[in-house]
């Protein structure tokens, strides 16, 4: 069992520590860190609630080592929002069109809709539907989620 | 925290990996994207001693023209193969197999090789290598192979690969411009794996039949290439196809298997409508222009 030093930037802030080749990044930024909006929900990469950006891509945090994220950039839903609280454009879309219930999916969706909509670029609601098939929701029946997307291209809902 | 522990090491040099691998004596395993890997981490279905994870090494990733072909490095992810302007242009099929992988979020991780060199039925990756005639090349401390990728799938998730082997290249041959690509997939829900899937190419000229690569995935224990179809639409006028007896050849080389999603006589069934569309819809394009 190896042990390995890693420096991670989350959300701005370095991250150093010393941890087993085993763990995921999704227990990595929840337990060491303490992002505790990474929801971890089914582990194995099937629901899409861990998503994160890494790098610049929205990825699954389940099926990523937190090894293999050494040196890497890592934006979790906490770091979306300004300090004043202000909602970035993709949490004031979802909240303005009723796109959650009971929440648990929500971070992942967030996640995956603000890399793909990231430094000003406005891809079609094609691309962003089609997105939304790595995300499984429960409650809302996807509607308010479709609707939020189709706001973030530049759609009239 | 859910996989069983292991040694990680991230070469950076496929010399060091195959040496890796090598010394570990079948007790490894190869990470490249890990999108299937690290779920059969966390389910304990796979405990290796060490994983050896690629990401690190810059040679095995990128899209690039060859002598011959398109090579694509087993480390390219998904997502970047899919907006790759050589390959758009030169493998158009693939790119279009491609958008059915997964989904966007594991595209951004999953790579072409570590697809290929899974070996899961119902991709599309492995089936599109087999139709196409693409070649792996298999590197190990004892040296270097290249397998057709026809004869790289034993069986479900079985390979010809060696445990010490690395997969360092995929080499597709080149198809002449105006080849019509041919792709259908039968799915339930978009990302999840086909109940059914087709895809290939189809070479043209003087509105004759003169190359034909077709393989079917998720119709039995491999993708397997339509080698009946292929060989009847040889030299083939395209008004002349007779396209029912030819989609009844191509579903005579399949062997699917019943399954809680669907049945292996459902999937023969679907199988030769799907490919008598795909075959017609692909015909008719080319008489179009």
């Amino acid at each position: 069992m190896s042990e390995h030093r890693i420096n991670v930037e989350v959300n701005g802030r370095q991250q150093h520590a010393t941890i087993e080749g085993r763990l995921t990044l999704g227990d990595f930024l929840r337990v060491n860190c303490g992002y505790t909006g990474v929801h971890l929900g089914c582990e194995h990469g099937v629901c899409g609630a861990c998503t994160v950006i890494v790098d610049g891509k929205a990825v699954r945090s389940c099926l990523m080592l937190a090894v293999q994220a050494d040196g890497a950039k890592i934006t979790t839903v906490e770091g979306l929002a300004s300090p004043d609280g202000a909602l970035h454009p993709v949490q004031q879309a979802m909240r303005d069109e009723h796109a959650l219930q009971c929440g648990f999916c929500t971070p992942g969706v967030v996640m995956t809709l603000a890399a793909l909509t990231q430094d000003g670029a406005r891809p079609s609601s094609e691309t962003l539907l089609d997105a939304m098939s790595g995300h499984i929701c429960r409650c809302t029946g996807y509607q308010g989620i479709r609707r939020a997307a189709r706001k973030l291209a530049g759609e009239n809902s | 925290m859910k996989p069983a522990p292991f040694d990680y090491v991230a070469p950076r040099t496929v010399e060091e990996a195959c040496q890796l691998l090598s010394e570990a004596g079948g007790g490894a395993t190869v990470l490249a994207g890990g999108q299937t890997l690290m779920p059969l981490l966390a389910l304990r279905m796979s405990q290796p001693f060490i994983i050896v994870d690629i990401n690190r090494i810059a040679a095995l990733q990128g899209v690039s023209k060859v002598s011959g072909g398109t090579r694509i490095g087993p480390v390219t992810r998904q997502n970047d193969a899919l907006v790759d302007p050589t390959l758009k242009q030169a493998l158009p099929v693939l790119v279009t197999a491609l958008s059915h992988v997964g989904h966007h979020q594991t595209r951004n991780r999953g790579t072409i090789g570590g697809s290929i060199a899974l070996g899961e039925p119902a991709a599309e990756m492995p089936a599109t290598a087999v139709a196409l005639g693409a070649k792996i090349e298999a590197r190990s401390v004892r040296g270097v192979r290249s397998i057709a990728a026809e004869d790289l799938y034993l069986g479900p998730y079985m390979t010809t690969l060696e445990p010490d082997e690395l997969v360092t290249g995929i080499d597709y041959p080149e198809w002449p411009a105006g080849t019509t690509p041919v792709f259908r997939e039968v799915a339930r829900r978009p990302g999840d794996f086909a109940l059914i899937g087709l895809v290939g190419a189809l070479g043209v000229e003087d509105g004759r039949i003169t190359r034909a690569g077709l393989g079917w995935f998720g119709m039995g224990a491999t993708p397997i290439k339509a080698r009946q179809a292929e060989q009847a639409l040889l030299g083939q006028s395209v008004s002349g196809i007779d396209v029912q007896a030819i989609a009844e050849l191509a579903v005579a080389d399949t062997a699917p298997f019943d399954d809680h999603h669907a049945s292996a006589d459902y999937r023969q069934r679907v199988g030769k409508r799907v490919f008598a569309r795909a075959l017609a819809e692909a015909l008719d394009i080319r008489q179009a222009a």
